[in-house]
């Protein structure tokens, strides 16, 4: 049995390993797919649909599709790079991103893989919805305006430092993070060293009293864009 | 914390043998007892199951039928699908809060009454309809629900509102209700007599692959809406390695305009319980789950009791049929208020005491499903068909339908026509003779497969109901050509704007700011490139979702522009000279380009978006 497994992405022979996703072993050969909820160092999502390839013809999400032998995969074409961009779009317009005052600007993955696709404003009208910041915690800021529904905090604090301080409450338009504890964010154990915390890849989770540390100009998107390790 | 509240919790988390997978029965036994799964409520769950409580709250936030917030004692839910709605149900609302004197979403001041609305309730042969706490009622028109509210107010007990029993089972002892079944053609498959074991007995004188090979023969497919052929996917199931496999029959019937399982499971129930237990024996499985509506709680005592017949006569339980090891059961799981729980995965969530977010897939329930074991996920109907098929012989169903699809398929009729019903039609029926049938000639358009399938107009009348043409699980909404098309797409994308589950981005954002134009163009205020945004947004959302319900949720807009493009332009108009009603990009930044002698840097992104807002 062999564990090593040939497939094309854009026309590109790549070896992976068996039961590795279409996402990492794209990241392995050096090809970027742009994606958001995915996170290394935690298990697939596949919520933000931002990572959506075309496997053999068929729409899936890199970031939990295993390769497979012989599979043909599209991720650069035109229509899916649009599919993409108006993904990014819809996270902005559903949320209330003020990325010229937010802490996270230059070190934010949406903000950055929205620069990355070329977009200048978006397609659809903002809806300005109204959401609840919890700032009861001392060391920890949660600023739903920013959140992106991404998961990686209810998975980090779950998978990584064992508390399940984060969960996902309501549907729809009205699904928001919540926290372990009625009395908010404070009546929990999360911690501002938890991993919960730097996984987050917008402004919503956040360490208190760290405002401007980096001078805007020398984050880390402002030297390179978002998927140039790869 | 008062007593009763430990009290009940206490009971029901025993009841549920303390297992966080058991959450759903939890919370929904806490949830009727209390009128609430209060905060409190939740921290207690959690510290007696040793789960955490955001883990309970995120359940009880997600299903429409538990609230976190007091509810009264009795809670009426007035059905708020499109067809109930063309039928006057805004009218049998006003009615109901003007009698109670509150508004939608409230509770009178005494605490014991709650109004609210809810999506269709599978009663739309005889809307409007409402559920008070468990019990159905149809037909309603305003002094019919100020007479309710009356009654409710003085006397407190849904149940003296239920007068005259509807036909059938309808009026069981256990059932006692006014729905009527409304039958109004028969077939040979699904509402032919039948007589218990019939169809086991001669399944357990094969081997389980010899079943399923007659399963295969018969070509059948699902019944519930995406037509996966039912013999492969047993085999599917039958060959993962696992040696504890579950079937679940799904009755969560949540689509608009579907309500053919209702009557299935009210006067049918022992054959699609037999075609499980089948199933069961095929692909070796000694569980098998009904997920049940939660709106259909009033058929929950007939079905247990008819488990209790089959359990005595040795239809379920150990050695069945005298069979030493084929040991199966059936157990019955109660939804919580959630069409997306009819998707498979979400479904099995929601069996498992989650939310009915749906699953990533692979693995697929066939390889790993309820609890990581190995999964057969059925339509009720398809278990029928099943039974059937053991019974009366593969070659025998084949040759029912039309040429591609085999079989008979049970259609739910609504709306405009004369005839609203169920009707056991073989494949390859055309449209238009549908039609005749029901008392509809006049129709305008007919929405085949509910919100999520099609609306068509005359046009399409010939064409046939299949799975090759027009597929549907079974709902078929007729409207006449007085009916705004619009309008009723408006309704289904706030129907699925309310169910998206909102785990992925597509389906949660693109389904309200779908809800956002058709809304801007019904004021008036659309114009000509409206459309084109529409399709454009709506083919992303199918590309993109995650599961069913956003790939489809497009449907209502995207067909309707399809086939009703005239009722769109007739709303549109263009911007008037100077008028400047949206924010065009690249006009803003042409004479900026022009002076600086080269194109912006990202001029390509915004080319190809048009106009931005
Ligand atoms: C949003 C959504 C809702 C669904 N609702 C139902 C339902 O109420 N009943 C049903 O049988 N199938 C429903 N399905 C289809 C199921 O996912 C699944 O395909 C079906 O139960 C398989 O059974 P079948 O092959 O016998 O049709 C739904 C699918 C989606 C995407
Ligand atoms: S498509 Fe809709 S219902 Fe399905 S997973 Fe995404 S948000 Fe949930
Ligand atoms: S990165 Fe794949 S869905 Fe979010």
């Amino acid at each position: 049995m062999t564990d090593s497994v040939k497939l094309k992405i854009d026309g590109k022979e790549i070896t992976a390993k068996a039961g590795q996703t279409i996402l990492q072993a794209a990241a392995m050969a050096g090809i970027y797919i742009p994606h958001l909820c995915a996170h290394r160092e935690l298990e697939p999502w596949g919520s933000c649909r931002v990572c959506t390839v075309k496997v053999n013809g068929r729409p899936q999400a890199a970031c939990t599709q295993p390769v497979a032998e012989g599979a043909v995969v599209e991720s650069e074409t035109p229509e899916l790079v649009n599919v993409r961009r108006a993904l990014v779009e819809m996270l902005f317009v559903e949320g209330n991103h003020v990325c010229p005052s937010c802490e996270k600007s230059g070190n934010c993955e949406l903000q950055a893989t929205a620069y990355r696709l070329g977009i200048a404003a978006p397609r659809f009208p903002y809806t300005f919805p109204k959401r609840e910041i919890d700032a009861s915690h001392p060391d920890i800021i949660l600023e739903r305006n920013r959140c992106i529904l991404c998961a990686r905090c209810v998975r980090a604090s779950t998978e990584v430092d064992g508390k399940h301080a984060f969960d996902f409450v309501g549907r729809g338009v009205h699904k928001r993070i919540a926290v372990n504890a009625e009395a908010g964010l404070a009546g929990t154990s999360a911690a501002a060293t938890d991993k919960a915390l730097s996984v987050c890849p917008v402004g919503c989770l956040m360490k208190k009293r760290v405002g401007f540390a980096v001078p805007v100009g020398q984050r880390q998107f402002d030297e390179k864009q978002i998927g140039s390790e790869i | 914390m008062s007593e009763a509240l430990s009290t009940v919790v206490k009971e029901a988390c025993t009841a549920a043998d303390r297992d966080p997978t058991r959450l759903m029965d939890i919370v929904n036994q806490v949830q009727r007892k209390l009128g609430q799964v209060s905060p409190t409520a939740m921290d207690l769950i959690a510290s007696e199951l040793g789960c955490q409580r955001v883990e309970v709250e995120s359940v009880v936030s997600f299903y429409a039928f538990l609230s976190a917030e007091p509810q009264g004692k009795i809670v009426i839910r007035v059905c708020n699908d499109v067809i109930d709605r063309l039928e006057g149900a805004d009218a049998v609302l006003d009615a109901f809060a003007d009698a109670l004197g509150i508004r939608v979403g409230e509770t009178t001041p005494d605490g014991r009454i709650t109004l609210m609305t809810t999506p269709c309730v599978g009663m739309s042969d005889q809307a409007p309809a409402a559920l008070i706490n468990s019990h159905v009622l149809v037909d309603l028109d305003p002094s019919k629900a100020r007479h309710i509210a009356l009654q409710l107010k003085a006397s407190g007990d849904p149940h003296r509102l239920v007068t005259k029993l509807g036909d059938g089972n309808n009026a069981h002892e256990l059932v006692q209700s006014m729905v009527h079944n409304n039958i109004h053609q028969t077939g040979p498959v699904v509402f032919a007599e039948f007589a218990m074991g019939s169809a086991l007995r001669k399944a357990l004188s094969m081997t389980p692959q010899e079943v399923i090979r007659d399963v295969k023969t018969s070509r059948i497919r699902g019944r519930g809406g995406a037509g996966f052929p039912t013999g492969m996917k047993w085999d599917f199931a039958r060959a993962a390695p696992g040696d504890r496999k579950v079937v679940i029959c799904n009755a969560d019937e949540g689509e608009p305009g579907t309500f053919k399982d209702r009557v299935i499971l009210t006067e049918r129930a022992s054959l699609m319980f037999e075609g499980m237990t089948i199933a069961g024996y095929a692909i070796g499985a000694d569980l098998g789950i009904l997920y049940l509506r939660a709106e259909y709680l009033y058929l929950r005592a007939l079905l247990e009791s008819i488990l209790d017949e089959r359990r005595a006569a040795g239809l379920l339980g150990k050695g069945i049929g005298g069979k030493a090891g084929f040991d199966f059961d059936i157990r019955i799981q109660m939804g919580g208020g959630a069409y997306v729980c009819g998707e498979e995965t979400a479904l099995i969530s929601s069996c498992e005491g989650k939310r009915g977010d749906p699953k990533n897939r692979p693995p697929f329930p066939a390889q790993k499903g309820y609890l990581g074991r190995p999964s057969v996920v059925n339509n009720v109907e398809t278990f029928c068909c099943v039974a059937r098929v053991l019974e009366q012989g593969a070659g025998w169903f084949a040759q029912l339908g039309s040429k591609g699809t085999s079989g008979t398929k049970v259609l739910s009729v609504s709306g405009d026509c004369k005839r609203p019903g169920v009707y056991e039609l073989e494949f390859g029926i055309t449209l238009a003779a549908l039609l005749k049938l029901v008392g509809a000639e006049d129709a305008g358009a007919v929405q085949v497969g509910g919100p999520s399938g099609q609306l068509v107009g005359p046009a399409s009348f010939e064409r046939t109901i299949c799975y090759d043409d027009l597929a549907t699980g079974g709902s078929i909404m007729v409207f006449n050509r007085s009916r705004d098309i619009l309008g009723i797409a408006r309704g289904f994308v706030e129907f699925f704007c309310e169910e998206s589950c909102g785990y992925c981005t597509p389906c949660r954002v693109g389904n309200e700011l779908l809800k956002e134009r058709l809304d801007t163009i019904i004021a008036g205020r659309g114009e000509p490139s409206d459309l084109a945004y529409l399709e454009e947004l709506g083919a992303i959302m199918k590309l993109a979702s995650r599961c069913g319900l956003g790939q489809t949720s497009a449907n209502p807009v995207l067909t309707t522009i399809k086939h009703f493009r005239p009722e769109y332009e007739a709303r549109l108009r263009a911007p008037q000279r100077g008028e400047q009603r949206r924010f065009d990009f690249n006009a803003a930044v042409a004479g900026a380009e022009r002076i600086a002698g080269h194109q912006s840097v990202q001029h390509g992104a915004h080319e190809e978006h048009g106009t931005a807002e």
